[in-house]
């Protein structure tokens, strides 16, 4: 019902809006705790076209995981603050009650979980736990949903569909764990989905095949897909845009050609740089990003990255750099010496002479990082 | 002796190569179904029987132990069961063999007003079951109710709920009991279900509450909100049949508890009235001659103490059983 509701209301909601299937606009999710306020989320703006992909990169604590799960509503009402505006096809949601929620969820928007061990119910069979979504939203009969299911589970690449159907999750494999609860996830042909972190719990030979298959099933369905991640790598040649997150902000949004080709904060490069390559010597040591993530109850002033930035300068720790647009439009950053700018390179040279950030951060001169064999 | 050069000597060791093919596809078939530990072991058993030992096999299941326990007890609920079509004596008529040691006539000999104690132990079995089973499943349906609602909803309602519960533990089970049964008007069967039921549900309830919140914490609860689940339909595909698994494992020894507790209160005189025979009441008629014929005493005492143990074996064995299924999740 309420479905056609947001569909009709869109489609009167004129042309401007019908590209843009997600607008998140200065989000906030804060977590009330006995330590204090953390802001786990801290004022998050994106948007996202119909079919698009988004790339979400953070490390752990980032606020990544809180971001997907505040849009789609999923966290505890209690002890749980969310501000700002979330538009899903031009009707904002974020104060939509649980009832409401209940017809986004599932035939809007459905969401693919990092462990699949944990994601599945142990006690139901496979075909149970597709089948039921489908009688409950499309409102198929029996024999119908039994097919959607053996169809939906072949297009996950799981051979022998039809055994699988009559199976417990415990009898199947971690990969095959994994494409049944993306299999679960398409099952109502959500407009967008969320897949947190879909192969962190997989092997790495599965997790290509895994990342494969829902760009494969994104393409063919023409679903707009939010991809959380740690690694840059993942979400390289797979998504339209990337968002950048740390200490719960953006801290660069950009086309993913533009990221990878001019990035402008420090903490995306330091993201990157942290990446083994293979062409590299071996014994290469790894470029660790030093410290740890910010304190998200008391925010230190200035920048949240500045302690652990090698461009920190005394600004960076008073200031805290607003969102500025690159020379790319629709690039954003967050940062007051950005890298590959005349700025930017004198800060790192400043820095690099010194021996140490603003911040008291030792920094070393790139490349001396070939230990001796 | 010439020196045996020790290339010769030795046997020549197979290649590392030769060891992991032979290997290898035992491996694959390991690998393939991990998942499963029984599924493993048969695997290995067929692959190759003298590495693995039928009683592996066994071992993996229920066990022997299981079983005869299991058989004890139907034995006693079978006759129980089919007590009134059983061709047994009358358990209330006294003859006048009094005090009769075990005979072709009477099995277990009689009672001290000469009443056949096979029948009566047939007949107090029925007791004893019904109200065993009954009122742990009286227990599970409000205890178990409650738990899930604690543990689901949390917050206020969890407080009350648990409180309540804190507050029945604190009287000493018997006692409640005892007081249940005394201020009812009559003491038939349902009100000793209702006195025993009323002190299992407590522990079912907590039981079920801490499964509770430990399974509505878990991703597949979240993720089953996130295809649109209402509370109520999390709470009965989701939450029930996680929690149901332990929760059934563990009534079984619940029943053993109530069988014990209702002999409690039947030596105590507060159980179904007598000539009505039950376990608990038999073992108090023999109590006064216990030093001359113990056995009138003494075989409601082991039929009561086999069931128990059968209970709480099998219950054991269960809650194992599914414990490493489990651990294989």
């Amino acid at each position: 019902m309420s479905r056609k509701v947001i569909s009709s209301t869109t489609k009167a909601g004129a042309a401007a809006a019908s590209t843009n299937l997600l607008r998140v606009v200065d989000l906030k999710t804060y977590f009330r705790t006995e330590r204090g306020t953390v802001r786990a989320v801290d004022g998050v703006s994106f948007t996202l076209d119909r079919g698009k992909t988004l790339g979400v990169v953070g490390e752990s604590g980032s606020g990544k995981t809180v971001l997907s799960r505040s849009i789609m509503g999923l966290l505890p009402k209690r002890n749980v603050i969310r501000e700002g505006h979330i538009y899903y096809e031009g009707e904002d949601i974020i104060d939509y009650t649980q009832d409401q929620m209940r017809s986004v969820w599932g035939a809007e928007m459905a969401m693919v979980f990092q462990d699949p061990m944990t994601s599945l119910n142990p006690v139901m069979k496979i075909g149970k736990q597709i089948t039921e979504s489908l009688i409950h939203h499309l409102h198929m009969d029996k024999h119908e949903a039994d097919e959607t299911a053996l169809s939906l589970l072949s297009s996950v690449g799981i051979p022998e569909p039809a055994q699988r159907l009559e199976e417990y999750p415990h009898q199947l494999s971690g990969g095959m764990r994994q494409r049944v609860t993306i299999a679960i996830a398409l099952a109502c042909g959500p407009k967008l989905l969320f897949a947190d972190e879909p192969t962190t719990a997989l092997d790495v030979t599965v997790q290509a095949q895994i990342l494969n298959l829902l760009q494969q099933q994104q393409r063919e369905r023409h679903m707009a897909m939010i991809l959380v991640t740690h690694d840059l790598g993942v979400v390289a040649g797979r998504t339209d845009h990337i968002l950048v997150m740390y200490g719960g902000r953006v801290a660069e949004f950009a086309p993913t050609p533009v990221l990878f080709s001019d990035m402008k904060a420090p903490y995306t490069e330091a993201l990157l740089k942290s990446i083994p390559k293979i062409d590299y010597p071996s014994h290469t040591r790894l470029e660790a990003i030093p410290g740890r993530p910010p304190d998200l109850i008391n925010p230190p002033p200035g920048c949240n990255f500045a302690p652990r930035c090698r461009y920190a300068q005394p600004r960076c720790l008073k200031e805290d750099p607003p969102l500025m647009e690159g020379p790319t439009p629709g690039h954003l950053y967050r940062c007051w010496f950005p890298v590959g700018t005349p700025e930017g390179q004198e800060a790192l040279a400043r820095n690099e002479a010194a021996g140490a950030t603003a911040a008291a951060t030792p920094v070393s001169i790139r490349p001396t990082n070939v230990e001796e064999l | 002796m010439p020196a045996r050069s020790p290339d010769s000597s030795s046997e020549p060791l197979p290649s590392e190569e030769s060891i992991f093919a032979e290997s290898g596809d035992l491996a694959t078939e390991i690998t393939g179904t991990a998942d499963g530990d029984i599924k493993v072991i048969e695997t290995l058993h067929d692959l190759d029987p003298g590495q693995i030992a039928a009683e592996d096999l066994v071992k993996k299941r229920l066990g022997p132990l299981f079983w005869i326990a299991v058989g004890w007890f139907a034995l006693v609920a079978l006759l129980a069961l089919l007590a009134p079509i059983l061709p047994l004596q009358d358990p209330k008529t006294t003859s006048s063999c009094v005090r009769c040691s075990a005979s072709p006539e009477h099995w277990f000999g009689t009672d001290t007003l000469g009443r056949d104690i096979f029948a009566r132990v047939v007949w107090g079995g029925r007791v004893s079951l019904a109200v065993g089973f009954a009122s742990v499943a009286f227990g599970i349906a409000i205890g178990g109710t409650l738990g899930v609602i604690a543990g689901y909803f949390k917050g206020r309602i969890e407080a009350v709920i648990m409180w309540a519960m804190d507050v029945l533990l604190a009287f000493p089970a018997l006692l409640l009991a005892l007081v249940i049964v005394t201020f009812r008007d009559s003491r038939d069967v349902g009100n000793i279900i209702l006195a025993i039921g009323i002190v299992a549900i407590p522990p079912i309830a907590r039981l079920v509450r801490a499964s509770t919140l430990v399974h509505s914490q878990r991703e597949y609860v979240t993720a089953a909100r996130a295809l649109g689940a209402s509370n109520a339909r999390i709470i009965w595909r989701e939450v029930v049949p996680n929690v149901a698994l332990p929760v059934l494992s563990f009534s079984i020894i619940g029943v053993a508890v109530a069988i014990v507790a209702e002999g409690g209160l039947a030596f105590l005189g507060l159980s179904v009235p007598p000539p009505t025979p039950t376990w608990g009441g038999m073992i108090n008629d023999g109590r006064a001659v216990l030093d001359r014929d113990p056995f009138i005493s003494l075989i409601p005492c082991a039929v009561m103490f086999l069931t128990v143990l059968a209970l709480n074996l099998a219950g054991d064995r269960v809650r194992e059983y599914f414990d490493v299924k489990e651990v294989g999740l």
